[in-house]
């Protein structure tokens, strides 16, 4: 499938700040990043200053400037998954993706209960040692 | 041919349900993918007949349909940790499909929005007034006030908004129900429009649930022509764990940087594109259907002790042996919740501590576990139930390393608005570090500056160091605009009021 422009992209949006953020969610999944480049085209689009749209791109954790083309690990370091012990992973886990695999800390992905959890795109994975934390680092 | 239970919500996923339920397919069973039962040890729970297998993996489908499997629990509904809860929001949990419109009819979906919109609207915002329910987002306050307000507020558009951006570690509740029994929530968001006149409403998920996102927006997609002239539409946060407080969460949905509003106007009167707006939490909003059953608000108000009325999905979660989600009338003990219910730790050591209500909550040590779970009396104890999360830690948890992440947690994740959140928690981490290396002899290069004569000269003491925290504690927790500045003191003065050696003493 080839990505979608950003002409298209902005054209199935009502032209209203309402949209933004909606907007970024696309821009991010087909470009991996919001440069400067689109802000300056969903300010235009949305009649926003592009300090306006730079404002809320550089506010969300979900939104980056630049892409990153490697695979990413969502790695979940909040307190319920500290409780059993993901701090102990996380050097394994960076070894096992040396530079290749991005590593991410977020903070729940509401599987506390069963914890360490992770998440690689839309695919969950609970109850990690590391073992099945290194493996699936090197599996991508 | 065999008819297989399994669930399809994102814990079992996560474990491995899908690869569980083709192992069933490839055996000649029909499988159906139903909502979790809540008990997370066992997931992927298999059930065959009513009873249940479980934790399940490929290899076991074999010996689960022979009879021989040593994963058998029995009947389901019969298992401990299901009987002694009292289920009412998650009265479908395990035995529905999430998606499908004949179960919930058949469940007594769509009754209470039927019912109610035969009644006038100030009469269903009684009934919500009379069961006592109160926010289940944390702060507590009573909904069918917030909906009178509205209600009473004259303006031509109105709107109902549901609070999903359930960043709160230790929680899921919200997650399970999206997932598990979404027409509930939205039948709940239909009744509120029609008692307070809104025309749309919006449900603001978080882009860290992806499957409770698709979900949602199949379930509105089936549910249209039953709410109409009621329209959804779901929202997706974008990774700030603020957008949780309500006025942030209204500049997200408006398209702004998710920062946090002054209060007054109250969103009720000045909400979302400042037209007068419910936010609700989905669990207070899917509690609504059942509440407006006939008998259902003073049964709601018969449930709970003093002012905490009705049942509490409570979470249980960390290092829990039994974890998962136990819904029941307030007033129950911690001690029950964590060690007879939970049974204790996953990783078989003491507990040191259990945090109550997210990363904003306070550290509770074993020695208060006889407090009852009710909003006022954790509010007496400098505690909070927060949004019902239980996080469990053993004896290896550093209660110091802990409070330096409740600031670090706050110093990521402030919106910048206010001083006291902004700057205070980047403080607070480093005079936490500074307590914990044995504070500082003298000045630093910049403080030794000619420049800075205003700079503290000498060292401090460990004691003027924890002064120095208290203080900034008091400033954060009195000048902060919202709870996430306001509340980041609990974990830290319940750390170190109960754990002091491992600030370095």
């Amino acid at each position: 499938m080839s990505k979608p422009s950003l002409p298209a992209i902005l054209a199935d949006f009502a032209a209203e700040q309402a949209s933004l953020l909606p907007i970024c969610h696309e821009v991010q999944a087909a470009f991996g990043c919001v440069d400067a480049a689109a802000e300056a085209a969903i300010a235009t689009y949305l009649n926003l200053s592009r300090a306006e749209v730079h404002g809320v791109v550089s506010f969300y954790h979900d939104f980056t400037p630049t892409a990153d083309p490697r695979p990413c690990v969502e790695l979940c370091r909040a307190e319920a998954c500290q409780a059993r012990g993901v701090e102990a992973l996380v050097a394994a886990a960076e070894a096992a993706a040396v530079n290749r695999v991005r590593v991410k800390t977020v903070y729940c992905l509401g599987l506390c209960s069963s914890g360490p959890a992770a998440r690689v795109g839309d695919t969950l994975h609970a109850r990690l040692d590391e073992a099945k934390l290194t493996a699936l680092v090197r599996s991508l | 041919m065999t008819t297989v239970r399994i669930s399809d919500d994102a814990l079992a996923l996560a474990c491995g349900a899908d690869a569980v339920a083709a192992a069933f397919k490839g055996a000649g069973c029909t499988v159906e993918r139903v909502s979790s039962w809540g008990m997370h040890w066992l997931e992927p729970l298999v059930e065959i007949e009513g009873k249940g297998f479980g934790p399940a993996t490929p290899e076991d489908v074999p010996a689960i349909l022979s009879g021989t499997s040593g994963k058998a629990i029995g009947p389901i509904a019969d298992h401990p940790f299901l009987k002694g809860q009292q289920r009412l929001t998650f009265a479908r949990a395990g035995r529905t499909r999430p998606l499908s419109l004949e179960d919930y009819a058949a469940t007594g979906g769509w009754a209470s929005l039927t019912r109610t919109r035969g009644m006038a609207a100030a009469d269903v915002v009684a009934e919500v007034l009379q069961s006592g329910l109160r926010g289940r987002g944390g702060a507590g306050f009573p909904a069918g006030i917030k909906w009178q307000t509205v209600a009473n507020a004259q303006a031509a558009r109105k709107f109902v908004v549901c609070n999903a951006d359930e960043g709160d570690s230790g929680t899921f509740a919200d997650r399970m129900l999206m997932e598990g029994d979404p027409f509930q929530l939205i039948e709940g968001m239909a009744i509120a429009a029609h008692a307070v006149g809104a025309q749309l409403g919006y449900i603001y998920v978080r882009s860290e649930y992806p499957h409770a996102i698709a979900k949602l927006k199949a379930a509105i997609a089936l549910a249209a022509e039953h709410i109409a002239p009621f329209a959804l539409e779901v929202r997706v946060g974008a990774g700030a764990y603020v957008c949780g407080e309500e006025t942030s969460l209204l500049n997200s949905i408006e398209g702004k940087r998710g920062e946090v509003r002054a209060k007054p106007p109250l969103p009720a009167l000045e909400g979302l594109f400042g037209c007068p707006t419910v936010v609700n939490n989905v669990l207070t909003l899917a509690a609504v259907p059942h509440i407006l059953t006939p008998g259902g608000a003073s049964l709601y108000d018969s449930l709970g002790v003093d002012r905490s009325k009705g049942t509490m999905p409570i979470q249980l979660a960390g290092n829990i042996r039994h974890g998962g989600l136990y819904e029941t009338a307030f007033g129950m003990t911690l001690d029950r919740l964590v060690n007879a219910i939970g049974g204790g730790t996953a990783s078989g050591r003491p507990i040191k501590a259990v945090q109550v209500g997210g990363p904003l909550g306070a550290y509770i040590p074993p020695s208060r576990f006889h407090l009852p779970f009710d909003y006022e009396a954790y509010a007496g104890a400098d505690a909070l139930i927060g949004h019902g999360g239980i996080v469990v830690f053993d004896d290896s948890a550093d209660m110091g390393a802990l409070a330096r992440f409740a600031f670090q947690f706050c110093a990521a994740e402030s919106c910048g608005k206010c001083t006291p959140c902004r700057i205070g928690s980047t403080r607070g981490v480093e005079l936490i570090d500074r307590i914990r290396g044995g504070g500082k002899a003298g000045p630093d290069a910049v403080e030794a500056l000619p420049q800075m004569h205003n700079a503290r000269k000498a060292g401090r003491s460990r004691e003027e160091d924890l002064h120095l925290l208290e203080d900034l504690c008091e400033t954060m927790q009195l000048g902060s605009l919202c709870a996430l500045g306001g509340f980041t003191p609990y974990p830290v003065r319940s750390a170190l009021k109960h754990w002091p050696e491992d600030f370095g003493a």
